[in-house]
């Protein structure tokens, strides 16, 4: 059958179209909530700080008019994470978490706390906050989850592990929800960024070839919705790339300054 | 970086640093020292470069609250034209006043307090701010308005960003039943027959007339004159009806991809350019619908014109007579040019109406007339004998506009400079925003 004409019959009603946005305050969050709502979708944008969230939430509202909800929400704060996903109304047909936090790798290699903060918002936050959705939507037999996670983690490196780590954690969690899930009509998502240019980029010299803007990682959400993407690669240049990495001995890799 | 404004020159060595949000500010006055706002750096000159610390607002680009029943915008300073175009012409609301590119922020607007074709009726951008909000000399972030604030306000509009950055503005847009304008073009002879249409065009919303610059003798001053007016639904032709306001974008411009030889824009050249301009314009144009965005920014279809003028850049030279010296005013400047034969590739021509509030704002009641100029030898010279011209009828220059000229040439032209410099020492403006422009003039 033909590809659109499946995508067609299987896209639910406008009405029936909520997405969640979890770090919705984040450029690429940003992005990609205004790439839904252009879309059709009616949006619940997630993020811990009530002045941000309700500055893009309006600036949304009025350039697209789209129904765009507002909850705060602190992903670190995991006690609260089964009431904030009960809260959810209506329970939403897609959530995407852009939730992330780079961290410096010299500080998080000296300070626990530092090391602790960048683990617990890249890894055990989003894991629980996306476990606790997946199971809403198993319950339902539909719902896609995204996970912005990082090609950071397709191998621990020198230069930043920490994060790389927390990453990996994520992405194969990601990766069982999807393995264990697609029996019940629940999809998930991994999405992979690479450099994205950014507010947590700042001043970082990033090669331009390796680095997408943030409505390009937008574009890679919407389409792993839409096409039911497994893992996928903003910049198709990364996997290659990351294949290579990931091949090395670690003979010669201990070696390497990467 | 290296940074400069549309007119390349001067480009200087400039600490950037973006501000996303208005979280940021703290900490760009935590850091002391002196800044200046930056928005698309769509000024020509050096008015958005500081190498101390130049911020750029293009992250402060969110709307704020919009009333469809009055038109009513309220968003960041960082907002594009473009994207306040986009966004609302398609529901029948434009921009009460718009310079003649798109790629300008709100913030911008403001701080040059730009004018448009329009403004011998409805006056410059400042006149339709209801409001604003500004991060002040001392940090505080002020409300201001004609009822709060007031002289801050006032000096706000037109201000080059030297009364503090400007945060975010709620301004009145006006209805449109289409994205159509109806335009039409009549050439005249001369510049009296010039002037005269611009007269006779005072009840069209729109117009401006571009002029022959290389015309001598008893054609100077000869132009083709532009005027017109948004189309109501009714009169738009057949196959427009049905979506009036639907008009294709032009923002995927071809650019101009590489820095064009110094020589490319010679007499020779900009002679053809400008005989060929006039003569399809000598035939005149009965009014027709022309896209919105033709009408009113001719330029934004041609990406990074400015790089036509080469490596070396270009300056633009505006400035406006008082409507009784005018005649006189403009006759001397273009003969001066057209006698230097160093052609102008743009050389527009408006007249404007009664001046705005802001002590530094530009328009005042008279003609104003726009030329570029390479930067070449000679150039500066030229340029600062036809500020002789200008301050001898009692004119002045637009500082959004300039890159070169001296601080006599502020001090003659604007009147109200004292009252201006007394807002930016009272708000503690004065060692907390600067720029090369108000260094260089002593603002």
């Amino acid at each position: 059958m033909n590809d659109s004409a499946q995508r067609g019959r299987d896209m639910p009603a406008p009405s029936e179209r909520t997405a969640l946005v979890v770090g919705a305050t984040s450029d690429i969050g940003r992005a990609i909530a205004s790439a839904l709502a252009r879309e059709g979708w009616a949006l619940q944008l997630a993020a811990r700080d009530r002045c941000r969230l309700d500055r893009e939430a309006r600036d949304l509202r009025i350039r697209t008019g789209a129904s765009v909800t507002e909850h705060v929400c602190d992903i670190l704060d995991t006690g609260r994470c089964a009431a904030f996903v009960n809260g959810l109304e209506p329970l939403p047909r897609a959530a995407i978490c852009v939730v992330g936090m780079l961290g410096n790798q010299r500080e998080s290699e000296r300070a626990v706390a530092a090391a602790e903060l960048v683990m617990r918002t890249n890894y055990t936050g989003p894991a629980l906050l996306m476990g606790a959705l997946a199971e809403r939507f198993a319950r339902r037999g539909e719902g896609t989850l995204v996970g912005v996670s990082s090609v950071a983690g397709d191998r621990g490196r020198g230069s930043n592990y920490v994060y790389g780590s927390a990453k990996a954690g994520f992405t194969a969690f990601l990766s069982g929800l999807r393995n264990r899930l697609a029996k019940n009509g629940v999809h998930a998502a991994t999405v992979k960024p690479g450099f994205v240019r950014t507010r947590m980029t700042d001043g970082l010299r990033l090669p331009p070839i390796l680095t997408a803007e943030a409505d390009e990682a937008a574009a890679a959400v919407v389409a792993a919705i839409r096409r039911k993407r497994d893992v996928l690669y903003v910049r198709p240049v990364w996997r290659p790339i990351m294949a290579v990495i990931a091949c090395i001995p670690e003979r010669m890799f201990k070696r390497l300054r990467l | 970086m290296k940074l400069s404004g549309w007119g390349r020159y001067p480009a200087l060595d400039c600490e950037v640093s973006p501000l996303r949000g208005p979280e940021g500010l703290e900490a760009l006055f935590a850091r002391g020292g002196s800044w200046i706002a930056r928005g698309a750096g769509r000024a020509y000159g050096d008015a958005a470069l500081n190498p101390e610390l130049t911020v750029s607002m293009l992250g402060m680009n969110r709307l704020r609250a919009f009333d469809p029943r009055t038109g009513v915008l309220e968003c960041e300073a960082g907002v594009l034209l473009a994207d306040i175009l986009d966004i609302f012409v398609p529901r029948g609301w434009f921009p009460p006043v718009v310079p003649g590119t798109k790629f300008v922020t709100v913030g911008g607007m403001i701080a040059a307090d730009v004018h448009g074709k329009n403004h011998h009726r409805e006056g410059s951008f400042g006149a339709h701010v209801d409001s604003l909000t500004l991060a002040a000399g001392d940090g505080e972030v002020r409300e201001c308005s004609r009822a709060q604030n007031a002289a801050l306000f006032r000096a706000t509009l037109g201000g080059m960003g030297l009364t503090g950055a400007i945060l975010s503005a709620r301004f009145r847009m006006k209805p449109i039943e289409s994205a159509w304008v109806a335009a039409e073009t009549l050439p005249s002879r001369d510049l009296d027959e010039t002037m005269a249409l611009f007269k006779a065009s005072a009840g069209f919303p729109y117009s401006v007339a571009w002029i022959d610059c290389l015309a001598r003798g008893r054609k100077l001053g000869r132009a083709m004159v532009t005027r017109g007016a948004f189309m109501a639904r009714g009169e738009l032709p057949p196959g427009l009806v049905s979506t009036p306001l639907r008009a294709p974008s032009v923002r995927a411009a071809p650019a101009v991809p590489f820095d064009a030889p110094a020589w490319a824009l010679n007499r020779f050249s900009v002679a053809a350019f400008n005989e060929l301009y006039y003569r399809r314009g000598v035939r005149a144009r009965p009014a027709r619908a022309v896209r919105f965005d033709r009408f009113f920014f001719p330029l934004d279809g041609i990406g990074a014109w400015n790089r036509l003028y080469g490596r070396r850049g270009f300056v633009q030279y505006q400035c406006v007579f008082p409507k009784a010296e005018s005649a006189a005013g403009l006759a001397a400047l273009l003969g001066r040019v057209a006698a230097s034969r160093r052609g102008s590739f743009l050389a527009v021509l408006k007249l404007f109406g009664a001046a705005g509030e802001g002590p530094m704002s530009f328009p005042m009641e008279g003609y104003t007339l726009a030329l570029d100029f390479p930067m070449r030898g000679g150039a500066l010279a030229l340029l600062e004998e036809l500020d002789g011209i200008v301050h001898e009828r009692g004119g002045r220059l637009y500082l959004a506009k300039d890159a070169r000229c001296a601080v006599e040439c502020v001090r003659q032209g604007y009147p109200h400079l004292e009252a201006f410099r007394a807002v930016r020492e009272e708000t503690s403006a004065r060692t907390r925003f600067a720029s090369a422009l108000s260094r260089r003039l002593a603002l």
